[in-house]
């Protein structure tokens, strides 16, 4: 499946991936009210860790063996077994935050209940991907992840 | 108003050529009648003829045919030819009065050899001795200018049409196995002479129709190599072109053809490896000797003639044979009208040149 | 006390700020600023540069970058640039730097020379439907081409360089600007067609795959020279002099001197690369000459030697002598050319326009007969393609770009080379700011330009009714002047418009 890597060697620590994700993710789609009106506030899913010499976005693996999915009580996460995408429902996750434990990446981020990267649900290009201004994630068929 | 070579003027044209391969002479009046056809493609603003084979009496002197503005002019030049050359002959060009042809200028034809002591002194070869004469008289004597310079050839031209031009030099009773004709069509009036085609240098006439975009490349590329381009016409400089290349590179007439309507690039990028490395090594070498922009041109020279079209083709030239004779015209109908059926008739193709030789 | 005024003042739309924090990050110069406590943003204004990287970055474009409308008094003859530069030597004691072109209102001839196009007499080509050529061979040529008696080629050809277009990307050196920098350009040539310029600086491991399309210079300083690399360059380029900074060594501070600079200039980590001013063993033309031979030695005959020049009062005569030196191939930079650090004085009043250096020596060189034996390319500000349009028609065989090119790939001429903090990642070694260029982005924007120049250059010539670059080089008949004095004219060998 098509995964997101990032490239750190790129990476220039700008945050935009997180800008932009949040965007995504917001109900307005519109990068000025997702930031400074909607509520409740939306979350990126994608973070940079790092300062300006090293940096790089964490990013889920959508790990062909997900931990998170196998941590998770309620059978909110779930792997599509079409695309490969590992999505947390909303409906269901009730905060355990077993996930969070779980990943080994980090990648699983902890609000009031678990959040994380969904590759924008099937978009062709994930926005942090597609918004990145020097092409430090990119989003392409890759191996297989754990 | 500017004379020709005070200002540059662009020209549309007729270009006609009739040569005869057994080099059997033949009267003017065929080619005045094919040129005459095409009076459409020209404005009565020039018109002129280059015969080639005309003076076997004095084949061994040039042949300088010089119009003069004024007695001045004539004393000027007379003083530079007798202190230059061995002057054989001399005399008034004859014409008669013609309907259309007004203000003549004084023409004088001179048959002359190099002065043999100048010759040896200046280290260079008569050719070249001459050429650079006739260039200094045109380029230093104001109201004289060498209008024709080659051996057994001359060049006749007039503000005029082409077919009173040839009435009133009375080309019918001349004789040649190669003749070439130009009717002009310039876009303004310089009604000077010397403007008037074909243009000459020693044995080369050409006629031309066309105007180069290249002009002024091609112009400071032969320049680099003495020579000097009065008239700023695309003739002159196209003239000065060959003569550099054939004359003094020793290329070719065929190759030489090929630098001034070089094959493309990509033409060449195909090529065989030794073929490429040639072309490659002409093009870059003589890329100053490019024309580019539309023309077709008829070069005369003592043996026979080179046709060519500018690499687009973007000039009308056909041609035809019949039995020993060849013809060249900027319209099939100039061909048709005195030769109504030619054994073969073809356009010449862009960038192709369609070289004649008289045998042997 | 600082007595600056500050010169640029940005305006922030606090509306539109999202406060993601991305302008603080990006800025060398520290402008911007976010108060830990309250996470509010402010800026310092006196460090701004304008090089517009927060602009650029910020996804909401909430910035704006302005002059400052705090002013001095005004004075035609003591502007607030003078007066600043005077604060600026007061503090310090020092000569002022500055980095990129000349930016005084001298005359650019470019914009007063008009081009021709064909009406009815000749006819316009279309490029889209006719082959129109821009390939360009540079190299001495010989004084002609003889063929044996079964027509083969007799001539030997002096190296020949090919060209795709007649654009080449101008000496950069690794140091003055970033290896990312260097290899965008190094690939966007070998994409193009064209060559890219080591400058002094050595050709580093990277570049290798891009060496058929280098040229290599010799410059002062020798930095980074040695047999291998002088083998591995298309062309051997000598350095005389820059367009920037005429009579003007270069210094590039042990700072910018990091592991990666020290091996391909082949110096210690952390000294200083001093390139004297004049090549201590070029004193004279003939020593020129000296030095031209070396290097053919050296390489075997096998590659074309060029030598460039800054554009001065005398350089038709020079380039004269380079002619008669033996180099193949002669490099004029104007005066308008940029640098990575030149001193302010010299930048702004030291050499010519390049339009009169290229006009008065392509002149020249023909009237000496010389001009078909080297070939000459042109440099020091050729902004777009009708700029390199004009300098082939004056008498160039192709031009260099350098500030275009690196515009391409973000700079927005502050000016700051000289201070290694490009926030562009271009004129800089750190490391933080290097990985800002990403090479693959940024070749593909060079390439980018070249190719539009290209197509535009195309266009050009379909207009004059030519097909081939080679009938538009020397072609000045396809110029005309506007406003210029009779003597501007007869110096680019030019009509005027109307004429």
């Amino acid at each position: 499946m098509k995964r997101i890597y990032a490239r750190e060697q790129y990476c220039i620590n700008c945050r935009l991936c997180e800008c932009f994700c949040k965007t995504a993710h917001s109900v307005s789609k519109d990068i000025i009210k997702a930031h400074k009106t909607e509520k409740p506030e939306p979350v990126s899913r994608l973070f940079v860790e790092g300062d300006n010499m090293l940096s790089f976005a964490v990013n889920c693996r959508h790990c062909d063996k997900p931990a998170c999915v196998e941590a998770c009580i309620t059978g909110a996460m779930v792997k599509d077994p079409e695309t490969g995408i590992v999505i947390n429902n909303s409906e269901r996750c009730v905060g355990c935050l077993s996930c969070v434990l779980a990943c080994p990446y980090g990648a699983v981020k902890a609000g009031n209940i678990a959040y994380k990267c969904d590759l924008c649900r099937g978009e062709e290009m994930p926005a942090c991907v597609k918004n990145c201004p020097n092409r430090a994630l990119i989003y392409i068929e890759g191996g297989s992840e754990r | 108003m500017l004379k020709e070579g005070q200002v540059r003027i662009p020209s549309g044209c007729a270009i006609a050529a009739i040569m005869d391969k057994q080099a059997k002479p033949f009267s003017g009046s065929e080619i005045i009648k094919s040129i005459a056809l095409m009076r459409d493609r020209s404005n009565g603003l020039g018109g002129g003829f280059a015969a080639y084979g005309i003076y076997p009496e004095y084949k061994e002197c040039f042949a300088l045919h010089i119009f003069y503005d004024n007695n001045q002019a004539k004393t000027l030049a007379e003083e530079f030819l007798n202190n230059h050359f061995d002057i054989k002959m001399c005399g008034v060009i004859p014409t008669k009065p013609t309907a259309g042809i007004k203000n003549s200028p004084k023409i004088w034809r001179y048959f002359a050899l190099p002065n043999k002591i100048r010759l040896n002194s200046s280290g260079k070869n008569e050719d070249e001795y001459t050429a650079r004469c006739v260039i200094r008289i045109n380029s230093s004597i104001p109201g004289a200018y060498v209008f024709s310079s080659g051996k057994n050839m001359g060049a006749f031209k007039a503000v005029g049409f082409p077919e009173e031009v040839g009435e009133f030099y009375m080309l019918d009773e001349y004789k040649a196995y190669l003749w070439t004709a130009h009717g002009r069509f310039p876009t303004n009036t310089p009604g000077w002479w010397g403007g008037a085609h074909p243009f000459t240098l020693l044995n080369w006439s050409i006629v031309h129709n066309g105007e180069i975009s290249s002009y002024d490349a091609n112009r400071r590329y032969v320049e680099m190599f003495g020579y000097k381009c009065n008239l700023q016409t695309d003739t002159e400089v196209i003239t000065y072109l060959f003569d550099l290349l054939v004359r003094k590179q020793g290329l070719s007439l065929e190759t030489a053809a090929k630098v001034l309507t070089a094959p493309d690039w990509d033409i060449i990028d195909a090529m065989e490896q030794e073929e490429k490395e040639k072309y490659t090594a002409l093009r870059a070498t003589y890329s100053g000797a490019l024309i580019n922009g539309p023309f077709s041109i008829i070069l005369g020279f003592d043996g026979g003639l080179v046709a060519l079209n500018d690499r687009l083709k973007l000039r009308a030239l056909m041609a035809a044979e019949d039995k020993e004779k060849i013809y060249f015209a900027s319209e099939e109908s100039a061909i048709r009208v005195v030769c109504p059926n030619p054994d073969t008739l073809w356009s010449v193709e862009g960038g192709t040149p369609v070289v004649a030789k008289v045998r042997g | 006390m600082n007595f600056l005024n500050p010169e640029f003042q940005i305006i922030r739309d606090k509306d539109r700020c999202i406060k993601c924090g991305a302008c603080v990050r990006q800025c060398s110069y520290e402008v911007h600023v976010s108060d830990k406590d309250t996470g509010e943003l402010y800026t310092n204004d006196i460090n701004c540069v304008a090089c517009h990287r927060c602009t650029s970055i910020c996804p909401t474009r909430t910035l704006t970058v302005k002059k400052n409308e705090s002013v001095y008094r005004e004075s035609a003859n003591w502007t607030s640039d003078y007066i600043n530069q005077i604060f600026r030597q007061a503090e310090t004691g020092g000569v002022l730097l500055s980095g990129m072109s000349n930016p005084q209102p001298y005359p650019i001839y470019w914009d007063k020379i008009l081009l021709n196009a064909s009406q009815v007499t000749n006819p316009s080509i279309d490029p889209l439907r006719e082959p129109m050529e821009t390939r360009t061979y540079i190299g001495a040529k010989p004084d002609k081409i003889e063929f044996d008696s079964n027509g083969k080629l007799k001539t030997k050809m002096p190296p020949q360089v090919k060209l795709e277009m007649p654009i080449m990307f101008s000496a950069m050196s690794f140091g003055s600007i970033s290896l990312n920098a260097q290899k965008s350009l190094a690939a966007a040539a070998q994409q193009c067609g064209t060559l890219f310029n080591t400058g002094e600086g050595g050709l580093h491991e990277e570049l290798m795959p891009y060496k058929d399309c280098a040229i290599v210079q010799v410059a002062s300083g020798r930095f980074g020279v040695s047999k291998e690399y002088l083998d591995m360059g298309r062309i051997i380029e000598i350095k005389i002099g820059q367009g920037a900074k005429p009579g003007i060594g270069g210094h590039l501070p042990g700072e910018k001197i990091n592991e990666d600079v020290s091996k391909t200039r082949m110096i210690p980590i952390g000294t200083d690369a001093i390139s004297p001013a004049p090549h201590h063993d070029i004193y004279s033309i003939e020593d020129l000459r000296q030095l031209v031979y070396s290097l053919k030695e050296a390489t075997n005959y096998q590659k074309p030697v060029s030598v460039k020049i800054a554009a001065v009062h005398n350089s038709a005569a020079i380039a004269s002598g380079i002619a008669r030196a033996g180099a193949d191939i002669i490099v004029l930079d104007g005066f308008r050319g940029g640098t990575g650090a030149a001193p302010v004085r010299i930048r702004d009043n030291v050499g010519i326009p390049i339009e009169l250096a290229l006009a008065a020596v392509d002149e020249r060189l023909r009237s000496e007969s010389l001009r078909s034996k080297v070939s000459l390319i042109a440099a020091g500000s050729f902004r777009n393609s009708a700029d390199v349009v004009k300098g082939i028609a004056l008498g160039a065989d192709a031009v260099y770009i350098a500030s275009a090119a690196l515009i391409a790939m973000g700079c927005h001429m502050c000016r700051q080379c000289h201070t290694g903090k490009c926030n562009w990642g271009i004129a800089t070694q750190r490391s933080d700011l290097v990985k800002r260029l990403n090479p693959e982005i940024m070749s593909q924007r060079a390439a980018n330009l070249l190719t539009a120049w290209n197509h535009e250059i195309k266009e050009m010539l379909g207009g004059m009714g030519i097909n081939s670059i080679d009938s538009l080089r020397g072609n000045r008949l396809m110029l005309r002047g506007i406003g210029l004095s009779q003597k501007e004219l007869d110096i680019l060998g030019i009509k005027h418009a109307g004429e």
